[in-house]
C-alpha cells in the first residue's frame, strides 16, 4: 500500500507555519496554525480538516516540501470527513473510471498528455505543437486522478494512479508533456510523495511552450495587451513552474497586470467551491477575483486550466475582459488564429 | 375506390384522400409498442367545414374516425383499432391570431409545436408557449388533448390548463365553441366564469370531438435562460428538494432524471431546474434564492450542485430537448417507450427504485424522466425503456416491464398519462363507478354511434 511520506519534525521545527498562516480561506496566527497542523499530523481532529476549502495553496506555501495538503486529504479520508456532498464525489469518481475509450495519436518517445480533458483535443493545434503532435494520449486510462484530493479521497488515487502509470509504461514513452497542472503534479509531486515510480520524465507544458516559443521567436509579434492570469488550484502542486507564466508573457509581449490576487495570493475560479459548499464562497471569491481583474485594467484574462476557463469565461466576458487560454494567447503571438474565438 | 372513398374525395379533394396500401401501412402504427391496425381511408382536410362533412358521413356509414396529429403520442392513441377513417390534421396548420397583450394564440387543430415556436420567435419575441419536449412536428391540439406538459409546467400546470378556448367538431358534425369564444370574439377563457365545458373534450383522445381551433395561453419570454443541476445519491430526499425549489417560485421548468449511462449520471438523481431573466441580475438573484434554499442539503452532504460542462449546456437548454430521442437509440434500432403516470412528487423514491428493479429484472436500459407539474402539485414520472426494434425478445421484455409499471402505478395511487387502451381499461375498472357512469353518459350522449376513436375510453 502506498503511504504518504510526511515528516512531522519538519512541521514541529517550522519557523513560519506558512501552510496555514498564508491560507486565504482560514484565518490563523502562527501559534494556532502550528497547533492545528501538529494536531493533524498526529492524527487528531482539527477544525482545519472540516473548514479547508481544498484550494491546494498550502502545497505551495510550505517551502519545506512537506505536502500539508496531501496530509490534510489523508486525514480527512481516514476520519471520513467529506469535503463534498456524496453525490458530487460519486459523480467525479464515476467520470474518471476507465471505459476503454481512450484515444492515442501516433505515439513517439515524447508524448502530449491531455489527461481526461477533451478541451485539449481542440486547443492543441498549430505550429507550437508540430514537433510533437500527433503524438498524444487522451482518456480515463491516462487520467491522473489527482482531482480526488478535492474530495478527500486518496484511496481512489492510490488505486488508479499505479494503473495509469502502467498504461504509460506500456506505451514505452520517455517524456510526457503534461497539458494540465494536475497531470504534472501527479507525476512530479504526488506520485513521488507516495513512493510510486514514474516511468518517464514529466514535462510541464509551460516549460514546453516557453522553449517552443523561443524556437519560434522570429515569428513572434508582441501582443501589446494587458493580461490577468487566472491561476488554478492545481498549479500549487507545481509552483516551481509558475515562473514560466511571467516568462512566457514576456516572450509574447503581453503585460501581466499587477493585481491583488496574483501569484501566491491567487484566488480559485470558484467552481469547486460551489460544488463543495454552495453559493456564498463561490460568489464571494468570483466577485473579488473578477473585480480585481477589472480594477487592474486587464484586457484579457488568460487561463491555464480548461475547467477554470469554463467557469469564468462568461463571467469575465460580461465585464468586458476577453477570456482566452494561454495556448491560444501564444498562438496569437505567432500569428495564428485561436481555436476558441476571443 | 369505394363509394365512401369517392365521397371523401369530393369533400377534401382527390389528392388528400387515400386507401392505398402504403398509406395504410404508415397510418396503421405509431412509433411505440402497440400492435398495428390498418385504417380504411386516410384523409387530410383543410377546413373545419370539411371535417364536419367527414364526421357526418362517418355517422351515416357508421364507420370509425380517428383524428391524428403527428402520431407521436407513442401509446397507440392514433392507431385505428377498428379501421375506418384516419383524419390527419396536418394541413390545418394556420396560426390564426396572436393577442399580444392578453397573451394568447389561436391556432388551427393541426398546427405544430415547432411552427408556433418559430412564429412567436419571429413575430412576438417576448412571448412563448409551454413547449413539450416532443419532436417539433407534434401538434398543439393533440398535446392538450392528452394533457401534455411542457417547459412551463412547473409554473402553470398541464398544457391543457393553458387552453383558453376551443372550437370542436362534435360527433354529430356540428361545431361547438367552448369558453369565452362561445359568446365573444375574444378567446381569453376556456370556461370561467361560464360552466367549463372543455372537460367534455380534453383528455378524451378525440373520442368526443375533433378540435379544429384552439386558443393557447402564452407567457412572458425572458431574454436569458440558464440551467443548474442539483444532484443527490439519496432518492428519498428528492421530494424535499423539489419542495424547496418550488417554494422559491424562482424556477421555470423543473425536471429530474436518473439513468445509469453515461457514467457521469450513474448512482445519482439529478434535479435540474431552469431560470430565466431579462438581466444578469435577475438570473443571479433567482439562482441565489434557489441555491440558498438547497443549502441545508449541501451542509449535510446529501446533495450538491454539479458543475455543468459547457458542452452539455446547449443540449440542456435546447427546446425541445432531443435527449429523449437520443435515448431512443441507445440500444440501436430506435426503440423507445415510456409509461409516464401522473403521480404525487412524494412517490419519487419508490418509483425510482421500481424503475431500477424492472430494468434489472428484464435486462433493459432505462431512464427515469420526471417533470414537475405545478408547484410540486404532481409530477409525470416517465419509466422509460429503450430497445432495439429488430430484437423481438427485447421488445417483449419492454412490453412486460411496462405492463408491470401500469399495475404498480395504480397500486401506489398514480393516474396513467396518455394511457394505452389496456391502461384505459384498467383505469375505468378502478374508477369510482359513479365517475365511470358520468363518463358513459357523456360519451353516449355525444357519440351515440360510437364512431369517434373507438377503442379509446370505451365506457360501454
Ligand atoms: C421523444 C419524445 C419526447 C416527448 N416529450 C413530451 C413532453 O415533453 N411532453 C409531452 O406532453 N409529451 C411528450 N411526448 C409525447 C407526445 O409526442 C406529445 O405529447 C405530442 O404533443 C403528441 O402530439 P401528436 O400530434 O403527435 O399527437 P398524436 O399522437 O397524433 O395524437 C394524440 C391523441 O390526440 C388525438 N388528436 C389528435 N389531434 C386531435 C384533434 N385535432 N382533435 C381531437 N383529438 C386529436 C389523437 O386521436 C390521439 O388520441 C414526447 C414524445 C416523444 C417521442
Amino acid at each position: 500500500m502506498y503511504e504518504l511520506k510526511f515528516n512531522n519534525n519538519l512541521c514541529k521545527t517550522c519557523p513560519t507555519v506558512d501552510c496555514l498562516v498564508k491560507c486565504q480561506y482560514i484565518d490563523l496566527d502562527k501559534d494556532r496554525a502550528k497547533e492545528e497542523i501538529l494536531k493533524i499530523s498526529e492524527g487528531k481532529d482539527s477544525f482545519v480538516l472540516h473548514d479547508c476549502v481544498t484550494c491546494y495553496g498550502c502545497e505551495e506555501y510550505c517551502k519545506r516540501g512537506n505536502h500539508p495538503f496531501y496530509l490534510i486529504t489523508e486525514m480527512r479520508q481516514k476520519k471520513g470527513i467529506l469535503t463534498a456532498p456524496r453525490a458530487i464525489t460519486k459523480q467525479w469518481i464515476n467520470i474518471g473510471e476507465p471505459q476503454g475509450k481512450f484515444k492515442t495519436g501516433d505515439i513517439k518517445k515524447k508524448v502530449l498528455s491531455f489527461g481526461f480533458m477533451p478541451e485539449f483535443l481542440q486547443l492543441v493545434q498549430g505550429r507550437l505543437f508540430d514537433d510533437v503532435m500527433p503524438s498524444y494520449i487522451y482518456g480515463q486510462e491516462f487520467f491522473c486522478n489527482v482531482v480526488y484530493i478535492h474530495f478527500a479521497n486518496t484511496a481512489i488515487i492510490k488505486e488508479r494512479l499505479p494503473v495509469v502509470l502502467d498504461n504509460f509504461r506500456k506505451l514505452d514513452v520517455e517524456e510526457v508533456v503534461c497539458m494540465h497542472d494536475e497531470c504534472y503534479g501527479a507525476f512530479a509531486s504526488l506520485a513521488p510523495a507516495y513512493g510510486m515510480e514514474v516511468p518517464f520524465r514529466p514535462i510541464h507544458y509551460f516549460e514546453y511552450l516557453y522553449n517552443r516559443l523561443k524556437e519560434l521567436s522570429n515569428e513572434i509579434r508582441p501582443l501589446n495587451i494587458k493580461v490577468a492570469y487566472q491561476r488554478p488550484c492545481s498549479s500549487r502542486l507545481s509552483s516551481d513552474k509558475h515562473h514560466f507564466v511571467a516568462d512566457i508573457m514576456q516572450l509574447i509581449g503581453a503585460e501581466l497586470v499587477d493585481r491583488k490576487y496574483q501569484n501566491e495570493n491567487a484566488l480559485c475560479c470558484g467552481d469547486m467551491f460551489g460544488m463543495l459548499s454552495g453559493y456564498d464562497l463561490r460568489h464571494d471569491v468570483q466577485t473579488r477575483n473578477i473585480d480585481d481583474m477589472v480594477d487592474s485594467d486587464a484586457e484579457y484574462c488568460f487561463f491555464n486550466c480548461p475547467a477554470c476557463q469554463n467557469t469564468l469565461s462568461e463571467k469575465v466576458a460580461k465585464k468586458g475582459i476577453k477570456p482566452v487560454h494561454i495556448i491560444d494567447l501564444c498562438r496569437m503571438a505567432i500569428g495564428e488564429k485561436p481555436e476558441v474565438e476571443v | 375506390m369505394s363509394d365512401i372513398g369517392h365521397t371523401l374525395a369530393t369533400i377534401v379533394g382527390e389528392n388528400y384522400v387515400s386507401d392505398k396500401k402504403e398509406e395504410a401501412y404508415f397510418y396503421a402504427r405509431d412509433p411505440g409498442l402497440m400492435p398495428d391496425h390498418k385504417p380504411d381511408y386516410v384523409v387530410l382536410p383543410k377546413t373545419a367545414g370539411e371535417i364536419q362533412k367527414i364526421v357526418k358521413l362517418a355517422n351515416k356509414e357508421k364507420i370509425a374516425i380517428v383524428p391524428m396529429g403527428a402520431g407521436l403520442g407513442l401509446t397507440g392513441l392514433v392507431i385505428p383499432l377498428k379501421g375506418g377513417i384516419v383524419i390527419d390534421m396536418k394541413r390545418m396548420n394556420k396560426i390564426i391570431e396572436v393577442n399580444e397583450t392578453a397573451r394568447y394564440a389561436i391556432v388551427e387543430g393541426g398546427a405544430s409545436q415547432g411552427f408556433l415556436k418559430a412564429y412567436l420567435e419571429k413575430n412576438y419575441p417576448r412571448l412563448r408557449h409551454s413547449l413539450p419536449d416532443a419532436p417539433p412536428a407534434a401538434t398543439i391540439a393533440a398535446n392538450v388533448m392528452i394533457h401534455g406538459q411542457g417547459r412551463l409546467a412547473q409554473q402553470y400546470g398541464f398544457n391543457s390548463d393553458m387552453v383558453s378556448g376551443l372550437e370542436v367538431v362534435l360527433p354529430s358534425g356540428e361545431i361547438g365553441h367552448i369558453g369565452s369564444s362561445s359568446m365573444s370574439s375574444d378567446w381569453f377563457s376556456k370556461g370561467a366564469p361560464l360552466p367549463d365545458l372543455s372537460g367534455l373534450f380534453l383528455g378524451w383522445f378525440g373520442a368526443t370531438g375533433i378540435i379544429t381551433k384552439l386558443a393557447l395561453r402564452l407567457y412572458p419570454k425572458k431574454k436569458m435562460r440558464d440551467v443548474d443541476i442539483f444532484i443527490t445519491d439519496n432518492e428519498n430526499l428528492v421530494p424535499d428538494m423539489v419542495f424547496e425549489i418550488t417554494h422559491t417560485e424562482m424556477a421555470e421548468d423543473v425536471l429530474i432524471f436518473t439513468q445509469p449511462l453515461p457514467m457521469m449520471f450513474k448512482d445519482n438523481h439529478h434535479v435540474s431546474y431552469y431560470i430565466t431573466g431579462d438581466t444578469d441580475e435577475e438570473i443571479e438573484f433567482k439562482r441565489k434564492m434557489i441555491w440558498k434554499a438547497l443549502e441545508r442539503f449541501i451542509k449535510s452532504k446529501d446533495g450538491g450542485f454539479m458543475s455543468v460542462p459547457p458542452l452539455m449546456k446547449p443540449t440542456l437548454l435546447e427546446m425541445p430537448q432531443r435527449s429523449a430521442a437520443r435515448l431512443a437509440d441507445v440500444k440501436k434500432g430506435g426503440g423507445f417507450e415510456y409509461s409516464g403516470p401522473i403521480i404525487m412528487v412524494e412517490k419519487y423514491p419508490e418509483c425510482s427504485r421500481k424503475l431500477v428493479e424492472l430494468s434489472d429484472k428484464y435486462d433493459l436500459a432505462y431512464s427515469g424522466m420526471v417533470r414537475i407539474i405545478g408547484r410540486g402539485h404532481s409530477m409525470m414520472f416517465g419509466f422509460a425503456f429503450t430497445f432495439n426494434r429488430a430484437d423481438p425478445d427485447m421488445m417483449e421484455r419492454t412490453r412486460k416491464a411496462l405492463k408491470e409499471v401500469s399495475d404498480y402505478v395504480l397500486e401506489i395511487g398514480g393516474v396513467f398519462w396518455k394511457p394505452t387502451v389496456n391502461e384505459q381499461r384498467m383505469a375505468l375498472e378502478r374508477m369510482d363507478p359513479n365517475t365511470r357512469n358520468l363518463m358513459k353518459m357523456i360519451k353516449n350522449n355525444l357519440d351515440p354511434n360510437g364512431i369517434m376513436n373507438p377503442g379509446n375510453w370505451e365506457v360501454n
